[in-house]
């Protein structure tokens, strides 16, 4: 059993098969004035990598809209202002709770020219259905 | 005679305010999947995410745990003969329980508790909600001693005898229930109540999901071992044979009480804060329970087999052929249990470290726990109920072909909704939404012909609960006078042989907080070595 335990976490680990679970926290009242997440959008790190930093708040995602080529990976940080939201990109894999006082962060290589909502698909309240970006790919 | 009247009288109490709850529950369901497909607009007065949360704690938490407090003390009250038997502790906890529910339900309806039946913190909702809720598992505490003092009085009247089976199955599933509610209890007593009523100015978000979800994973589990008990308890009665297996039936449900608490973790897959190691240290504790439950099919099929055998049948038809499709508490549990095959292929996928992700909070969840909790656990109560409430009032349940009409329209709708929901999911939509029209995505667009199909599959369920609603009233108002046996099958001839250790609760019990210790202290000792930042909370609806 703890010999299975292990060859499976290292699988996992080397295949870099994890599910989020990245661990730093923020002070959920304070997200507007901490950087990085003062200005929340999109950064070039390299050619064709990118770092997204992302604010949930009832009920909208900031950026509302990102434009990146088709290849890129992305990097994504995203935390909340206010309450639990989900960060999904449907078809794409990319699903991560965001809860206030912590940071998310999930990394994806788009290969697919499209228009793909970020939804929230996590209960956040009465306009829940009407929380979505764009992440456009091109 | 009288007394037993009065313990039917108990019992009544417990199913009919279940059954209350399904009545009402199904009814938000049904406007819930018909107005999400966009096929009518709701009214004014329909606010989704209200009826969606009275949906969820009316029918997964008040039907299923009044259900099963109902049939766990009938089982315990049949199993064990005594004289003069006080109900007054079992009245204290139906009282406790329905005062619960109704305050919470009101909060919920008078739109203070929009939070969902998970209620994650910082949705803030009114603090009578959050009492109402700890009072109803407070409840369910004096029903677990309620059975622990008739266990203690049968020992001290039959040395050296076994618990009997029927209690046995019921104790264990409340004692992991009660292991389980411990954390529940903590998250509300200690961080929620406080917070709502303002006297402190945050919650420790992650924290509470941790707890939260440290009970949520065996609350499932407590749903399906009342249906468990019904299938190994009454199913070979029907069938006229003995119980299978009396130890493997022990063991299954030893096994299941212990590997239902170390498993919870498997909810915040995506959740931050939780290192990976113990992520998936609880996975291999979640696909563990694999095991009791494949023992479950194995000992079902056995009974069938059995029973087939005595009327000189074997093989697939024969076997099939012989069973007695035209009793309704059978036919339903039968169908429930097709349809759980089905929800525990979903299980393994949503338990899976990292398959998870393709699933996680979108429809492909709701679908399941659609064809787990409301497949084989609720399809098993409903049926369970046409011979169980006529048991009860003493009378002959005559409309069996209505009851027959009644499982068949629930499982065919069961199984259409959650394919659609199963495929939506799929293809990426998220659960909990009172639309899917996101600026007329084309992907959004592709969600709309399986919510339409879960629409069909939802209003074909509803139409099993009218129907249900016509045989419940003649259940309890009409029909003969007569006697209804619903009991539980005798012993099989090896039963003397199980092993004594099964029985030692206590042991059990402790080996099941050991398990509980190895699963969490990874995730609890990492959450306490981080800053961390309490979450004011807010009304967002």
């Amino acid at each position: 059993m703890a010999c299975f335990f292990v060859i499976v976490l290292s699988l996992a680990v080397f295949a870099d098969i994890n599910p989020p679970s990245h661990g730093e926290t923020i002070d959920p009242t304070k997200v507007a004035t901490t950087a990085p997440f003062d200005h929340p959008g999109l950064r070039q790190t390299g050619p064709k990598t990118y770092e997204a930093y992302y604010v949930g708040q009832v009920f909208l995602w900031t950026p509302a809209s990102i434009t990146i080529p088709v290849g890129s990976t992305v990097t994504f940080y995203v935390t909340s202002e206010d309450v639990v939201h989900g960060f999904s990109i449907p078809q794409e894999d990319v699903n991560a709770e965001i809860m206030p006082g912590w940071v998310s962060s999930v990394t994806h290589t788009f290969t697919r020219a499209g228009d793909f909502p970020i939804v929230c698909n996590q209960y956040c309240g009465i306009g829940h259905s009407t929380m979505f970006a764009h992440v456009i790919v091109k | 005679m009288q007394q037993q009247r009065a313990e039917n009288r108990l019992v009544l109490a417990h199913l009919y305010v279940a059954l209350v709850c399904v009545f009402i529950g199904t009814f938000f369901g049904l406007m819930q999947v018909t107005s999400r497909a966009g096929l009518f607009q709701v009214p004014a007065w329909f606010d989704y995410y209200r009826m969606l949360t009275a949906h969820g704690v009316l029918l997964a938490l008040v039907f299923t745990t009044l259900f099963i407090t109902g049939l766990s003390t009938y089982a315990t009250y049949r199993s064990i003969e005594r004289p003069n038997r006080s109900l007054a502790i079992a009245w204290t906890a139906w009282w406790t329980m329905i005062v619960g529910t109704a305050m919470a339900a009101y909060e919920i309806l008078a739109g203070n508790a929009t939070v969902l039946y998970t209620f994650y913190a910082p949705l803030k909702a009114s603090p009578w909600f959050y009492v109402g809720a700890t009072l109803l598992v407070v409840g369910t505490w004096i029903v677990l001693l309620d059975i622990l003092l008739e266990i203690k009085y049968f020992r001290g009247t039959h040395p050296g005898e076994r618990i009997p089976l029927p209690v046995y199955m019921a104790v264990t599933n409340f004692i992991m229930w009660f292991l389980a509610t411990v954390g529940l209890a903590v998250e509300v007593i200690f961080q929620l109540i406080p917070w709502s009523f303002g006297w402190v100015p945050g919650v420790d978000v992650a924290l509470s999901r941790i707890l939260f979800w440290y009970f949520g994973h065996p609350l499932v589990y407590f749903w399906l071992l009342g249906a468990y008990l019904i299938w190994y308890g009454v199913i070979p009665k029907i069938l006229g044979v003995p119980v299978f297996s009396d130890s493997l039936t022990r063991v299954a449900f030893i096994l299941l009480m212990i590997l239902s608490l170390p498993v919870g973790v498997h909810h915040e897959f995506a959740d931050p804060g939780i290192a990976h190691v113990w992520k998936l240290l609880q996975t291999g504790f979640t696909m563990m329970v694999v095991i009791p439950s494949l023992m479950t099919a194995f000992a079902l099929f056995a009974v069938f087999e059995q029973a087939a055998a005595k009327q000189g049948k074997t093989g697939f038809i024969g076997i099939v052929s012989s069973l007695p499709w035209k009793n309704p508490t059978f036919l339903g549990s039968v169908l429930g249990m097709i349809l759980f095959i089905f929800g525990g292929f979903g299980g393994i996928v949503n338990a899976s470290y990292a398959m998870d992700i393709l699933v996680h909070n979108t429809m492909w969840v709701v679908g399941h726990f659609h064809i787990t909790v409301g497949g084989p656990v609720a399809l098993t109560f409903l049926a369970a109920t046409y011979t169980l409430i006529p048991t009860l009032t003493g009378r002959r349940f005559t409309s069996d072909g209505l009851a027959r009409v009644q499982v068949w329209l629930w499982f065919i709708g069961m199984a259409i909704m959650s394919v659609g929901m199963h495929v939506e999911g799929l293809l990426g939509a998220p659960r909990r939404e009172a639309s899917l029209v996101y600026g007329g995505n084309p992907i959004a667009a592709s969600w709309e012909p399986w919510s339409i199909l879960s629409a069909i599959g939802g209003t074909i369920v509803f139409a099993s609960v009218l129907v249900y609603l016509v045989a419940f009233l003649k259940m309890v108002f009409g029909g003969e006078k007569g006697e209804t046996r619903f009991e539980f099958a005798e012993p099989d001839r090896y039963a003397k042989d199980t092993p004594a250790v099964l029985d030692r609760l206590g042991l059990w019990a402790l080996v099941g907080v050991a398990l509980v210790v190895i699963a969490y202290s990874g995730p609890v000792v990492q959450h306490f070595q981080y800053h961390i930042y309490d979450a004011p909370g807010m009304r967002t609806w």
